[in-house]
């Protein structure tokens, strides 16, 4: 299946979770956000979170600003 | 003297705040933080870059400062709300500075959408702090919200121009119950002092410090600064006067 992961497309195994398309990213699970189509996944459910065809994931850390 | 900063029920000896966008390295930012003797500092969210090397959380974490995370590059209010979301998840803080900017232009806040997101982020939970234009009624208004700081300009982010319009400034200090933060414009050591001469409770400044020749040098002169205009407002000023006074007798 196709998802958005920080505005690139990537194929995932069908019921692929939100954990998965963190470790696309990073090995790190500290110091990371993740939204899927705008909504705030906790930590504590990535590996229990399946998803869907189309979904947007937003992976974010801390950089410098402000 | 025991003179803290408490925002939120948190004390702080620094009335220092440090941004750490602008700097030419993290060498260079961990430098400047160590010498402004800041205990709470802003860092942004944003995509994570697999590329990056090092983080300014790991330099913040190594110095024991506070995060602050801000929600920069928010244009509305939902944006916003869903930032601080992301950024109590990534960082376990339910502290935010909240920032939401109307044009790339300007850099200006938007007052109606950062009082709507304030009130949602307070709803939810968040100790909000809100980056604001000068306005004594708006500052009114998002204490009254339940905003645990204002944090109003003193020029547009970045521009160094000081403080444009410190009767504003007077006037916000003298109508809040929460701390005031002079946000922005800060461009050398004496805006900062005239920030604290106000009656500012803190100021946030990074630019002025990562953009200096020698940020490390800068950050030190920012925390004499601070410390000189607050001891300076704590001390009362003498009055302004047309004619001079004598200071001492003036015949034998």
């Amino acid at each position: 299946m196709k998802v958005t992961i920080n505005g690139t497309a990537h194929e995932l195994p069908d019921g692929a979770t939100v954990a998965q398309a963190v470790r696309i990213l990073t090995a790190n699970r500290s110091g990371v956000a993740v939204a899927v189509n705008d909504e705030v996944v906790s930590r504590g459910a990535w590996d229990s979170t399946a998803l869907a065809e189309d979904d947007r994931v937003e992976v974010l850390t801390a950089v410098q600003g402000g | 003297m025991n003179d803290d900063l408490i925002i939120g029920g948190e004390k702080f000896s620094s009335r220092l705040i440090m941004g750490t966008g602008g700097a030419p390295s993290l060498e260079v930012l961990d430098a400047a933080l160590v010498a402004s003797g800041t205990e709470l500092t802003t860092v942004a969210m944003r995509r994570l870059d697999p590329s990056a090397h090092g983080s300014v959380l790991d330099v913040l974490r190594r110095r024991g400062i506070k995060v602050l995370p801000n929600t920069a590059g928010c244009f509305t209010a939902g944006e916003a709300v869903l930032t601080a979301r992301l950024a109590r998840e990534a960082l376990e803080t339910d502290w935010v500075k909240l920032e939401v900017i109307a044009d790339e232009r300007t850099l200006l806040p938007d007052p109606l959408e950062t009082f709507d997101a304030a009130e949602r982020l307070v709803a939810d939970g968040f100790t909000v702090l809100p980056y604001i234009g000068d306005d004594p009624v708006l500052a009114r208004r998002l204490e009254q919200a339940g905003c645990a700081a204002v944090m109003p300009l003193g020029a547009p982010i970045g521009s160094g121009l000081g403080i444009r319009n410190p009767h504003n400034i007077e006037l916000i200090v003298e109508f809040a119950n929460v701390p005031v933060i002079l946000d922005a414009g800060i461009g050398t050591a004496s805006d900062a002092a005239l920030a604290m001469e106000l009656g500012c409770d803190a100021v946030l400044l990074a630019t002025a410090v990562t953009r200096a020749r020698q940020p490390e040098l800068m950050a030190q002169a920012m925390r004499s600064a601070v410390a000189a205009g607050r001891a300076a407002h704590l001390a009362g000023r003498i009055p302004r006067r047309r004619y001079a006074e004598a200071s001492s007798p003036l015949h034998r």
